[in-house]
């Protein structure tokens, strides 16, 4: 019983953080506060992923969890790169 | 032995759906670009742990043995994290910095992201091994 409200408590502020995350990367102006934001948003989908895992039960959202937490910082890293040189890959 | 399991669940939940959502909120709230690194990196990392701890207890109450799975990702994003906000902070001096607004580099001649000839020299050769 608390545990299902928790749950729902949990779920709506990670939903909510995804829609700040989102409103930020509209409104901001710098390339690198969207970057920012996007890496804050697959953090808080990583998060809405193991909430779902504990609300069904079972253990195949930690592959996907795992798969988007690798992509997110690889993505993350190449933007950074792409940034400060001007490609990716020398 | 539920009771309590589900509790301390409940308990890890709450406080981890706070962080998150402090930290999203202060990347709208900080001014500074700067200081907007603070709220994701370290927050937000914060509120990911608490769940993920909330979820190790779950699985180990209700089914009765230890997850591996929730370590192998929290130990992914503590390590992963720092070097995000390092990449970007790099990434914030190249692009806005002047030389002489920064502190001094120390026992070193400059700093390495705003040293205009090797970067320069990177970008030429990278050219030039295109045209060949």
């Amino acid at each position: 019983m608390i545990l299902s409200y928790a749950l729902y408590f949990a779920f709506a502020c990670f939903g909510l953080a995804v829609l700040m995350n989102l409103w930020k990367i509209i409104t901001s102006e710098g390339v690198g506060d969207r970057v920012l934001a996007l890496d804050t948003m697959v953090v808080n989908s990583i998060a809405i992923l193991v909430l779902a895992g504990i609300q069904e039960g079972t253990e195949v959202f930690f592959e996907a969890t795992m798969i988007i937490a690798m992509l997110g910082f690889v993505s993350t890293v190449a933007y950074a790169r792409f940034m400060l040189r001007g490609n990716i890959i020398e | 032995m539920g009771e309590i399991g589900d509790i301390l669940t409940a308990i890890f939940l709450v406080v981890g759906g706070c962080f998150g959502l402090v930290g999203s909120f202060g990347l709208i709230k900080l001014r500074d670009p700067m200081s907007r690194l603070h709220a994701p990196t370290k927050a937000t990392t914060l509120g990911v742990g608490g769940v993920l701890i909330a979820s190790l207890i779950h699985s180990f109450v209700l089914e009765g043995y230890v997850s591996v799975h929730e370590l192998l990702i929290t130990l992914f994003l503590f390590l992963t994290a720092p070097v995000t906000a390092l990449f970007l902070a790099k990434a914030h001096i190249h692009r806005h910095s002047e030389e002489e607004v920064l502190p001094s580099p120390g026992k070193d001649t400059c700093w390495a992201v705003l040293d205009e000839r090797t970067s320069r020299q990177i970008i030429d050769e990278a050219e030039y091994g295109q045209d060949e």
